[in-house]
């Protein structure tokens, strides 16, 4: 490969953090205009290897090349004047400040008195929209425009910034279908105008729809760099996972015995204007999916369930009972546990550690007298470590520095502990690798196999093909269909139905 | 892919101008609270205590000269709240640099005096500054506790003694009635230039409406949070001369004793967000004036300032209630 092809050039790349290796004589190559997917477990390395590449850590040896030229990149600052720009997982955007302003942030317009010129960069921030194809208001405030928006304007900042290369995190994570349609479509032109792509993702079926090569990572070591073309999704599910990955996220039709009365009923439930005279019921044993756009009343159908939302009408039934849910403390009473979606704000406390993470729910049980009974606790929470393999050096670490997928373990850890009866998850694998994905989802089916109600509110179709007994699907606060999980063919069935398109 | 879906496919598209323009004048009337507060209790008291003088042209003038010390503190307590930090110190500091003008003024003359007053607000402000950003101690617990520190040392040195301004030039320049005023509006004119027009202002913003993605934009926060607890106390320091050469002309420990918490309630009322990223100085000058007219109305009519000061409780309480933004947009 001529190398005046290359945009980027990382060569033999080492950094370990006090002792422990994280990246081992990595090499990475980006080609100009190329979308190259960058992949791998938590833990292995991508995120170390792109804050590198953005300036924020110093590499211990090794080299990298931006445009052909050696360059050594000390600061964020540095990274993006040699053209990297990152658009953040979790967005770097300031909310009371409007889109123009954001776009600018940093990089502000003068006018000749030295003062801020906002006028010219309203007017290049919509040059910047016009030609990247979307059409923002770039007076708007942040704080009014969705998650879609932030993404584009994170992208629109990126190249006011002349970025060359785009470092894509999850784009996708929390986009609906039809945004990720227009995200992909922006990637192809931002690629064909020369704009190299790294893009992170473990979403398998995006990573074949867009990419042209994918790079994956392994415990801080380069194990795969090839054109997708040559690749199978088993392949690279291997490379990442490093073994032959059994079929989890194959549907395992399961059987459940609907003949006694149903556990959880749900009668004509209507709650503001995201939930209207929605009923279901579930029995023992059994997975329901709820599928449906992100705001299509899911998360708040949810949040009604766990008495979080005040219920306008309908009825709740539990075991046959009607049950008032006026607090979160009615729905745990009655055996209901949320695992909330957004698992940094609603489901942990960051800097308190895993092990008073996994007890806060529980503390009720660990009473002696007065005081806590700290043995039982410490003892509790091992068992909970283990029963769900959390990767955690102690009990004690703070659960902020463990990965998302641990993360996520001991948001689901923390309700498992209080043997809840119904539990309910709000995408409980949003930005997990696919290993500690599989083990979520066999976790899912050994609740149900006890016994328990299982919800699951997922974005992503094959994981909720995979794991559902039933899929109700939600459009606009009710519900449009619900299948039985046989009724449904594939992938695209379901997605017709979410977007309304009857079948 | 050539058949884009049109962009205003996006989850809720963005609203036109028009729908802006509504938006500004109907939902968003919160910010306006201040505004709109003003100008109703103005025409209350110009209606109900016209024959007690209301609309006298010195009473109005009294409303900014009264006004003035407050606002040009709380100036500076704009940036600073809009970083998302503040200060408590700032009515102590009045007290310390009032003190510090009047010894320079006996020892030397107008320019010492002055020298004297912005060096201890100089260092004041670094020693807050310091302490918050690099050794990262809360800004409400070490303004607090310079709050007492400032005040001690002021009482400790002049043995409690207030120390009269010995310069007449100094008298004129931060306490004369026509100067009060023409420091407000300098204040006021420079601040809102600098919060909206410059890269430090809004760089101030981006700091308070979120720290992280103001340093992953370029921004170093931490050096931006110390020159705005300088700034801020360099203008408490300004605001404690103007209190000097204005109350008796004297320097004493206790000048500006409660005055933060008014400047504080200045800003506040004046629509800068308490959680930061959001600020604006013409709130906070009518902010400043709104609470003295409320004063100066109030002992009109022949209240006493106790029953003023419960009053003066409650209108805040309802003000901010009013502009108060429903919490969280979903």
């Amino acid at each position: 490969m001529d190398d005046l092809a290359l945009a980027i050039r990382m060569a033999g790349i080492r950094k370990s953090f006090s002792g422990n290796v994280v990246l081992n004589e990595v090499d990475f190559e980006l080609r100009r205009g190329e979308v190259h997917v960058l992949a791998g477990g938590n833990g292995a390395g991508k995120s170390t290897l792109m804050k590198i590449l953005q300036g924020v850590y110093s590499l211990d040896a090794g080299r990298i090349e931006i445009d052909g030229r050696d360059v050594v990149l000390h600061s964020i600052h540095e990274a993006r004047q040699a053209g990297i720009g990152m658009v953040f997982q979790e967005f770097s955007l300031i909310p009371t400040l409007s889109v123009a302003k954001n776009v600018f942030l940093g990089t502000e317009r003068l006018a000749r008195s030295h003062l801020l010129d906002d006028a010219s960069s309203v007017t290049r921030t919509r040059e910047i929209f016009a030609d990247m194809g979307v059409d923002i208001d770039p007076n708007m405030s942040m704080s009014k425009l969705g998650t879609a928006y932030w993404q584009l304007t994170e992208i629109a900042k990126a190249l006011a910034q002349n970025a060359k290369v785009l470092i894509l995190d999850e784009p996708t994570a929390s986009l609906a279908k039809h945004e990720v349609e227009l995200l992909f479509a922006l990637v192809g032109r931002l690629a064909a105008s020369g704009i190299s792509i790294i893009y992170i993702s473990h979403r398998m079926d995006e990573i074949f729809r867009i990419a042209d090569r994918i790079t994956v990572l392994r415990d801080g070591n380069r194990v795969l760099t090839a054109p997708l073309s040559e690749l199978s999704p088993a392949d690279v599910v291997e490379a990442i996972v490093g073994r032959k990955v059994d079929g989890t996220l194959q549907w395992r039709e399961r059987t459940v015995d609907r003949s006694g009365a149903p556990l959880l009923e749900v009668r004509a439930l209507s709650a503001g204007r995201r939930v209207q005279d929605v009923s279901f019921v579930a029995h023992a044993g059994e997975i329901i999916g709820l599928a449906g756009l992100m705001g299509s009343g899911r998360t708040e159908l949810a949040r009604c369930l766990f008495g979080i939302d005040p219920i306008d009408s309908g009825t709740v039934h539990v075991h046959g009972k009607q049950i008032e849910l006026r607090s979160s403390a009615d729905a745990i009473a009655v055996g209901i546990a949320l695992i909330p979606e957004d698992r940094r704000v609603q489901g942990l406390v960051l800097q308190h550690s895993v092990r008073d993470n996994l007890l806060i729910t529980q503390l009720k049980g660990l009473r002696r007298g007065p005081l806590l009974n700290d043995r039982k606790g410490s003892a509790t929470a091992a068992k909970l470590i283990q029963q769900l393999s959390v990767k955690t050096a102690s009990p004690n670490l703070a659960v902020g520095r463990l990965s998302g997928g641990n993360q996520q373990k001991v948001v689901i850890g923390k309700w498992l502990g209080t043997d809840p009866e119904i539990l309910i998850m709000d995408e409980p694998t949003a930005g997990v690798d696919i290993g500690t994905k599989s083990e979520i989802i066999e976790r899912i089916r050994d609740l149900a196999d006890a016994g328990k109600v299982v919800v699951v509110i997922s974005s992503e179709l094959p994981e909720l093909l995979a794991v559902s007994d039933r899929i109700v699907v939600l459009r606009s606060g009710s519900i449009e269909r619900e299948f039985e999980r046989h009724e449904i063919e594939n992938e695209h069935t379901l997605q017709l139905a979410i977007q309304g398109v009857s079948s | 892919m050539t058949d884009l879906a049109p962009p205003a496919a996006l989850a809720g598209s963005p609203p036109g101008r028009l729908q802006i323009l509504a938006r500004r004048l109907g939902t968003d009337w919160r910010q306006y609270v201040i505004y709109i507060g003003f100008v109703t209790i103005f025409v209350i008291f110009a209606v109900t205590l016209n024959d007690k003088g209301f609309l006298q042209t010195n009473n109005l003038l009294n409303i900014p000269r009264q006004a003035s010390s407050v606002a040009v503190a709380a100036v500076a307590m704009t940036f600073l709240i809009s970083c998302a930090e503040i200060d408590l110190s700032v009515g102590s500091l009045v007290g310390l640099s009032g003190l510090a003008a009047a010894y320079g003024s006996l020892h030397g003359g107008l320019i010492t005096a002055i020298l004297a007053a912005v060096g201890v607000g100089l260092l004041i402000g670094m020693v807050n500054g310091v302490l918050v950003t690099y050794v990262e101690i809360p800004s409400f617990l070490v303004t607090l506790a310079m709050l007492w520190m400032i005040r001690g040392f002021g009482q400790w040195r002049t043995d409690s003694k207030a120390q009269p301004i010995a310069s007449e030039a100094f008298r004129t320049l931060f306490g004369s009635n026509i100067m009060r005023i023409v420091w407000l509006v300098v204040f006021a004119v420079v601040g809102a230039i600098v919060l909206n027009k410059t890269r430090a202002g809004r760089y101030v913003l981006a700091t308070g409406g979120n720290r992280t993605a103001a340093e992953f934009s370029g921004i170093s926060t931490r050096k931006l949070k110390f020159y705005v607890f300088v700034g801020t106390s360099l203008c408490a320091a300004f605001a404690g001369m103007m209190v000097a050469a204005n109350l008796n002309n004297y320097g004493k420990y206790e000048n500006g004793t409660g005055l933060e918490l008014s400047v504080i309630a200045a800003v506040i009322l004046g629509g800068t967000s308490l959680f930061g990223g959001k600020g604006s100085i013409a709130g906070t000058i009518f902010g400043a004036l709104f609470v003295q007219l409320i004063g100066n109305g109030l002992l009109l009519s022949g209240l006493e300032s106790s029953q003023l000061d419960i009053i003066k409780g409650a209108i805040i309480i309802v003000a901010v209630a009013l502009r108060r933004e429903k919490s969280g947009a979903r």
